[in-house]
Protein backbone atom coordinates (compact mmCIF):
# COMPACT_ATOMS: atom_id res chain seq x y z
CA UNK A 1 0.00 0.00 0.00
CA UNK A 2 1.62 3.33 -0.98
CA UNK A 3 1.23 6.23 1.40
CA UNK A 4 -0.64 9.35 -0.15
CA UNK A 5 2.53 11.95 1.09
CA UNK A 6 4.35 9.78 -1.36
CA UNK A 7 6.33 7.65 0.40
CA UNK A 8 8.30 4.59 -1.02
CA UNK A 9 7.80 5.64 -4.08
CA UNK A 10 11.22 7.13 -5.02
CA UNK A 11 12.38 4.82 -7.31
CA UNK A 12 9.37 4.90 -9.65
CA UNK A 13 9.74 8.47 -9.63
CA UNK A 14 13.18 8.79 -9.86
CA UNK A 15 13.07 6.98 -13.32
CA UNK A 16 10.40 8.67 -14.54
CA UNK A 17 12.18 11.86 -14.00
CA UNK A 18 15.05 10.40 -16.59
CA UNK A 19 12.65 9.16 -18.82
CA UNK A 20 10.56 12.35 -19.44
CA UNK A 21 14.51 13.89 -19.28
CA UNK A 22 15.59 12.09 -22.23
CA UNK A 23 12.15 13.13 -24.34
CA UNK A 24 12.40 16.57 -23.42
CA UNK A 25 16.44 16.33 -24.12
CA UNK A 26 15.41 15.31 -27.65
CA UNK A 27 11.69 16.99 -28.83
CA UNK A 28 12.59 20.83 -27.15
CA UNK A 29 15.87 21.20 -29.16
CA UNK A 30 14.08 19.80 -32.21
CA UNK A 31 10.96 22.18 -31.83
CA UNK A 32 13.19 25.04 -31.27
CA UNK A 33 15.03 24.62 -34.30
CA UNK A 34 11.61 24.16 -36.36
CA UNK A 35 10.12 27.12 -34.65
CA UNK A 36 13.16 29.57 -34.70
CA UNK A 37 13.91 28.96 -38.29
CA UNK A 38 10.14 30.03 -39.19
CA UNK A 39 10.84 33.72 -37.26
CA UNK A 40 9.25 36.25 -38.15
CA UNK A 41 6.03 35.11 -38.89
CA UNK A 42 2.82 36.89 -39.29
CA UNK A 43 -0.31 35.38 -38.05
CA UNK A 44 -0.77 33.16 -41.11
CA UNK A 45 2.57 32.06 -40.83
CA UNK A 46 2.52 31.44 -37.29
CA UNK A 47 -0.76 29.57 -37.43
CA UNK A 48 0.60 27.33 -40.25
CA UNK A 49 3.35 26.28 -38.15
CA UNK A 50 0.93 24.61 -35.88
CA UNK A 51 -1.20 23.03 -38.84
CA UNK A 52 0.64 19.76 -39.49
CA UNK A 53 -0.54 16.59 -37.55
CA UNK A 54 2.90 15.38 -36.43
CA UNK A 55 3.88 19.18 -34.79
CA UNK A 56 0.72 19.28 -32.84
CA UNK A 57 0.88 15.36 -31.61
CA UNK A 58 4.76 16.48 -30.64
CA UNK A 59 3.87 19.27 -29.10
CA UNK A 60 1.36 17.27 -27.11
CA UNK A 61 3.44 14.53 -26.20
CA UNK A 62 6.71 17.10 -25.44
CA UNK A 63 4.14 18.92 -22.95
CA UNK A 64 2.88 15.67 -21.47
CA UNK A 65 6.60 14.77 -20.45
CA UNK A 66 7.31 18.25 -19.17
CA UNK A 67 4.62 18.02 -17.34
CA UNK A 68 5.34 14.80 -15.26
CA UNK A 69 9.15 16.50 -15.11
CA UNK A 70 7.73 19.42 -13.48
CA UNK A 71 5.62 17.27 -10.86
CA UNK A 72 8.53 15.21 -10.05
CA UNK A 73 11.29 18.17 -9.73
CA UNK A 74 8.64 20.65 -7.48
CA UNK A 75 7.79 16.96 -5.96
CA UNK A 76 11.94 16.72 -4.98
CA UNK A 77 11.91 20.18 -3.52
CA UNK A 78 8.65 20.49 -1.73
CA UNK A 79 10.14 17.12 0.39
CA UNK A 80 13.35 19.19 0.65
CA UNK A 81 11.92 22.34 2.15
CA UNK A 82 8.65 22.28 3.59
CA UNK A 83 8.54 20.05 6.52
CA UNK A 84 5.01 20.23 7.80
CA UNK A 85 2.99 17.75 5.72
CA UNK A 86 -0.80 19.70 5.32
CA UNK A 87 1.51 22.67 3.66
CA UNK A 88 3.09 20.25 1.64
CA UNK A 89 0.17 18.68 0.64
CA UNK A 90 -1.37 21.88 0.01
CA UNK A 91 1.44 23.05 -2.12
CA UNK A 92 1.46 19.45 -4.28
CA UNK A 93 -2.33 20.00 -4.79
CA UNK A 94 -1.30 23.69 -6.25
CA UNK A 95 1.55 21.97 -8.56
CA UNK A 96 -1.13 19.54 -9.96
CA UNK A 97 -3.48 21.87 -10.34
CA UNK A 98 -1.37 24.37 -12.17
CA UNK A 99 0.34 21.35 -14.42
CA UNK A 100 -3.52 20.17 -15.22
CA UNK A 101 -4.70 23.23 -16.41
CA UNK A 102 -1.33 23.81 -18.71
CA UNK A 103 -1.80 20.58 -20.34
CA UNK A 104 -6.40 20.99 -20.79
CA UNK A 105 -5.09 24.75 -22.58
CA UNK A 106 -2.43 23.21 -24.49
CA UNK A 107 -5.32 20.66 -25.83
CA UNK A 108 -7.89 23.29 -26.27
CA UNK A 109 -5.13 25.78 -28.33
CA UNK A 110 -3.87 22.90 -30.00
CA UNK A 111 -7.05 21.17 -31.22
CA UNK A 112 -9.76 24.37 -31.00
CA UNK B 1 36.56 11.11 25.35
CA UNK B 2 34.44 14.13 24.94
CA UNK B 3 34.09 14.83 21.19
CA UNK B 4 35.77 17.74 19.54
CA UNK B 5 33.81 20.89 19.07
CA UNK B 6 33.44 21.55 15.28
CA UNK B 7 32.47 24.32 13.75
CA UNK B 8 29.17 23.51 12.21
CA UNK B 9 28.07 26.23 9.33
CA UNK B 10 24.58 26.19 8.00
CA UNK B 11 24.31 30.07 7.40
CA UNK B 12 24.92 29.87 3.59
CA UNK B 13 26.60 32.72 3.17
CA UNK B 14 29.45 31.27 4.83
CA UNK B 15 29.39 27.76 3.22
CA UNK B 16 31.92 27.17 0.80
CA UNK B 17 30.27 25.29 -1.98
CA UNK B 18 32.14 24.23 -4.99
CA UNK B 19 31.68 24.56 -8.90
CA UNK B 20 29.90 21.61 -8.73
CA UNK B 21 27.31 22.27 -5.99
CA UNK B 22 26.48 25.65 -7.73
CA UNK B 23 25.61 24.18 -10.58
CA UNK B 24 23.46 21.70 -8.85
CA UNK B 25 21.50 24.25 -6.78
CA UNK B 26 21.11 26.21 -9.93
CA UNK B 27 20.15 23.21 -11.44
CA UNK B 28 17.18 23.21 -9.41
CA UNK B 29 16.19 26.99 -9.05
CA UNK B 30 16.18 26.91 -12.87
CA UNK B 31 13.61 24.26 -12.48
CA UNK B 32 11.72 26.27 -10.41
CA UNK B 33 11.53 29.62 -12.40
CA UNK B 34 10.99 27.02 -15.55
CA UNK B 35 7.80 25.27 -13.69
CA UNK B 36 6.68 29.24 -12.72
CA UNK B 37 7.30 30.68 -16.54
CA UNK B 38 4.77 27.53 -18.19
CA UNK B 39 1.69 28.76 -17.23
CA UNK B 40 2.56 32.05 -18.76
CA UNK B 41 4.15 30.58 -21.65
CA UNK B 42 0.72 28.36 -22.31
CA UNK B 43 -1.13 31.42 -22.09
CA UNK B 44 0.83 33.52 -24.84
CA UNK B 45 0.75 30.40 -27.18
CA UNK B 46 -3.10 30.04 -26.56
CA UNK B 47 -3.28 33.80 -27.20
CA UNK B 48 -0.89 34.09 -29.31
CA UNK B 49 -2.84 31.37 -32.14
CA UNK B 50 -6.58 32.77 -31.12
CA UNK B 51 -6.33 35.35 -33.65
CA UNK B 52 -5.08 38.14 -35.32
CA UNK B 53 -5.43 40.44 -32.94
CA UNK B 54 -4.03 38.14 -30.25
CA UNK B 55 -0.84 37.57 -32.37
CA UNK B 56 -0.42 41.33 -32.61
CA UNK B 57 -0.64 41.76 -28.81
CA UNK B 58 1.58 38.73 -27.73
CA UNK B 59 3.90 40.44 -30.90
CA UNK B 60 3.98 43.93 -29.57
CA UNK B 61 4.39 42.79 -25.80
CA UNK B 62 7.42 40.72 -26.49
CA UNK B 63 8.50 44.35 -28.29
CA UNK B 64 8.56 45.28 -24.58
CA UNK B 65 12.62 45.66 -23.47
CA UNK B 66 11.46 44.24 -20.02
CA UNK B 67 9.64 41.55 -21.81
CA UNK B 68 12.79 40.39 -23.27
CA UNK B 69 14.78 40.88 -20.15
CA UNK B 70 12.48 38.33 -18.53
CA UNK B 71 12.89 36.02 -21.78
CA UNK B 72 16.50 35.98 -21.55
CA UNK B 73 16.27 34.98 -17.95
CA UNK B 74 14.65 32.01 -18.70
CA UNK B 75 16.70 31.51 -21.83
CA UNK B 76 19.59 31.23 -19.15
CA UNK B 77 17.32 29.36 -16.86
CA UNK B 78 16.64 26.84 -19.68
CA UNK B 79 19.98 26.84 -21.09
CA UNK B 80 21.61 25.76 -17.36
CA UNK B 81 18.75 23.24 -16.29
CA UNK B 82 19.05 20.71 -20.21
CA UNK B 83 23.07 21.44 -19.79
CA UNK B 84 22.92 20.30 -15.96
CA UNK B 85 20.38 17.69 -16.47
CA UNK B 86 22.47 15.89 -18.77
CA UNK B 87 25.18 16.28 -16.86
CA UNK B 88 23.34 14.45 -14.40
CA UNK B 89 22.54 12.13 -16.81
CA UNK B 90 25.85 10.89 -17.64
CA UNK B 91 26.30 10.96 -13.62
CA UNK B 92 23.98 8.51 -12.91
CA UNK B 93 25.56 6.03 -15.94
CA UNK B 94 28.74 6.27 -13.76
CA UNK B 95 30.42 8.79 -16.40
CA UNK B 96 32.27 11.79 -16.00
CA UNK B 97 32.49 10.74 -11.79
CA UNK B 98 36.31 11.38 -11.15
CA UNK B 99 36.64 14.59 -9.81
CA UNK B 100 38.63 16.29 -11.87
CA UNK B 101 36.44 15.27 -14.25
CA UNK B 102 33.10 16.22 -12.73
CA UNK B 103 34.76 19.76 -12.14
CA UNK B 104 35.63 20.17 -15.63
CA UNK B 105 31.97 19.05 -16.71
CA UNK B 106 30.67 21.31 -14.13
CA UNK B 107 32.91 24.45 -15.10
CA UNK B 108 31.45 23.38 -19.14
CA UNK B 109 27.82 24.22 -17.83
CA UNK B 110 28.85 27.01 -16.29
CA UNK B 111 30.39 28.39 -19.51
CA UNK B 112 28.44 27.10 -22.50
CA UNK B 113 24.93 28.20 -20.41
CA UNK B 114 26.38 32.11 -20.07
CA UNK B 115 27.69 31.66 -23.80
CA UNK B 116 24.11 30.69 -24.94
CA UNK B 117 22.55 33.45 -22.79
CA UNK B 118 24.73 36.07 -24.41
CA UNK B 119 24.28 35.18 -27.82
CA UNK B 120 20.56 35.38 -27.05
CA UNK B 121 20.90 38.54 -25.55
CA UNK B 122 22.69 40.01 -28.29
CA UNK B 123 19.76 38.24 -30.92
CA UNK B 124 17.44 40.07 -28.40
CA UNK B 125 18.24 43.39 -27.97
CA UNK B 126 20.53 44.45 -31.08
Amino acid sequence: MKSATGSHTGTGTWLVQRATALVLALALPALAVYFLRALPADFADWQALFAPLWVRVLLLLTSAALALHAWVGMRDIFMDYVHHTGARLVLYLGVILTLAGCEIVMIMTLWK
Amino acid sequence: MKPIARPVYLNLFRIHLPLPGWVSILHRVSGALLFFALPLGVWSLSVSLSGDAGFRRMADALAHPLARLVLLGLVWAFAHHFLAGVRHLALDVHWGTELKRARQSSLAVMLVAGLVTLLAAWRLFT
